[in-house]
């Protein structure tokens, strides 16, 4: 007979196996694997081209396209990042396996960090790669960024995720026919969060919501890093604390939607539409 | 010393569904080491309150114990004590049977995972095709896998949602004599939800018959058989499904 072992309100056992299963998922299958790392790499070899050409102008054209690859780089972090928790939370929707998880002792915070994990093991599948071709075609050292890239890194992953649980939210609770969030949902910030212009090109009052966006604060540490050598911590120190906010707040709209979703009986009726 | 709580209370459980009620205040509780079969025709309100026991589904009112633990509130202090099977849930097809089997021993924190997968595949016959992806298995097969992962952690109370559908009578059979072998050697509680009466004959101690969210009989088989002057279950499964039963009754009223 197999005794019950103890109940323990977090378990990282759990959580690593809820990791290898999607692991599990992810090797099984290389055109997934490749498509982690395709569009990345198209969209820098794109915007490489363009740096190549706009640095070869004159002037400030040529001091802003020292910034595009980073730019591009980093916006990748933000997408996939997002990318890479929805996805993982949508192949146990397409699995029909959100049934048996939930009934299973993994707790909702133990999911979390499980998708969390599994996020930061897609990114890095994409992002090693092509930040190498960007070292090798167009000279531009990513980790040659240091404690910088760590703190940009950092603050984009985190504000992904509270983007991703809110969206994972919205899945549990209304089905699959919710599940173009998934891909969309990131999108909302590109135009607001100044990832190739600074903030202060936006009208004004749309510069207000710019800085309520962390991703902001990356973008501009980011220019002044690689414009005017200079590492502002004070920005990191904001965005962090935005995220902070923002995580929480997504954490809590996730757990609000999964009682939703308990209420609704949607949990068992995981495909619907 | 107090007796052990029962292994299922629902207490006057109610589920709506935007104004539909799905289950209309019903109550019972399973003793401790006892099958019982919860029947009814679709849409009796079966798999909404195999739901709420799980704690998957949150009742409108009422309230569902089970081993003595709220499941509205308290449901992860008691998940690790029991499992399920539903035809409303798949393991990843992608993931061999090897694979599947193995995560799940892991989420039941089992101290030797792999040798539990070992001891299942041979109890259950899977041994052949453990290295074959879920989703290229036959019914029949992933029966027997979905069987496993509902028995990987040994469970004091098992849920079973019509664990016999559609499969041929010889894997049927095969699957009947696992549960009641489980039932003898683990003294687990079992819910079963079935449309075949054979099963629920063979299988139940006690029979809870529902029709439209409400239940109308609650008796070991051989007392409903007699209650309703039927042969078979399958006959007194008509009887309740048509409502046959309650006009009998007032017919037979002076």
């Amino acid at each position: 007979m197999t005794e019950a072992p103890p109940y323990r309100a977090f378990s990282p056992a759990r959580i690593g196996a809820m990791v290898l299963r999607q692991w599990y998922v992810l090797r099984s299958s290389w055109p997934r694997l490749l498509e982690i790392v395709y569009w990345p790499a198209m969209s820098m070899l794109t915007w490489g081209f363009l740096q190549v050409w706009v640095g070869q102008q004159s002037g400030a054209a040529a001091m802003i396209a020292g910034t595009l690859l980073g730019a591009v780089l980093l916006w990748d972090v933000l997408v996939r990042g997002g990318l890479g928790f929805s996805i993982t939370f949508l192949e146990e929707m397409y699995a029909r396996n959100i049934g048996n998880l939930m009934m299973s002792p993994l707790t909702p915070l133990e999911f979390i960090v499980s998708l969390s994990v599994m996020s930061v093991i897609r990114l890095m599948i994409g992002l090693v790669p092509v930040s190498l071709i960007a070292l090798a075609l167009f000279g531009f050292n990513l980790w040659g960024l240091g404690f910088p890239l760590i703190a940009f890194f950092v603050n984009l992953i985190f504000t992904s995720w509270a983007v991703s649980l809110v969206v994972a939210g919205l899945i549990l609770r209304h089905g699959l026919g919710a599940e173009s969030l998934a891909w969309t949902a990131i999108f909302i910030m590109m135009p607001l969060c100044a990832v190739y212009y600074p903030v202060a090109i936006l009208p004004e009052p749309v510069q207000a919501v710019a800085w309520a966006l962390p991703p902001s604060y990356v973008f501009e540490g980011m220019r002044a890093l690689l414009i005017d050598g200079v590492f502002r911590g004070d920005l990191m120190l904001w965005a962090l604390a935005l995220n902070a906010l923002y995580f929480s707040l997504a954490a809590l709209l996730f757990l609000r939607l999964l009682e939703g979703a308990r209420t609704a009986g949607s949990l068992l009726a995981s495909s619907g539409e | 010393m107090s007796l052990p709580a029962p292994a299922i209370e629902v207490d006057r459980l109610v589920k709506t569904y935007n104004g539909s009620t799905a289950v209309d205040g019903i109550s019972f509780s399973i003793a401790r080491g006892a099958i019982v079969g919860l029947l009814g025709g679709n849409g009796a309100g079966k798999t909404t309150t195999i739901s709420a026991i799980m704690g998957l589904v949150l009742p409108t009112s009422g309230a569902v114990r089970v081993l003595g633990i709220d499941m509205q509130r308290d449901r992860h202090r008691v998940l690790h004590r029991m499992n399920f099977e539903s035809p409303y849930v798949d393991l990843p097809g992608r993931l061999t049977v090897r694979q599947n089997i193995l995560t799940f021993a892991r989420l039941y924190g089992l101290a030797d995972p792999k040798a539990r997968v070992r001891e299942l595949a041979q109890e259950l016959d899977l041994t052949d095709f453990l290295e074959r992806p879920t989703g290229k298995l036959s019914a029949g097969q992933k029966t027997r896998v979905a069987l496993a992962k509902a028995l990987v952690n040994d469970p004091e109370v098992l849920l079973l949602d019509e664990p016999t559908a559609s499969l041929d009578p010889d894997t049927a059979s095969w699957i009947r004599d696992r549960i009641a072998r489980h039932r003898d050697e683990r003294g687990a509680s079992i819910l079963l939800a079935s449309h075949n009466m054979r099963e629920v004959e063979r299988l139940c101690d006690r029979v809870i018959f529902m029709r439209r969210g409400r239940i109308v009989a609650d008796a070991p088989p051989a007392e409903l058989l007699e209650r309703y002057g039927r042969a078979t279950m399958e006959d007194v499964f008509i009887d309740v499904a048509r409502g046959q039963a309650a006009l009998d009754t007032l017919e037979s009223l002076p």
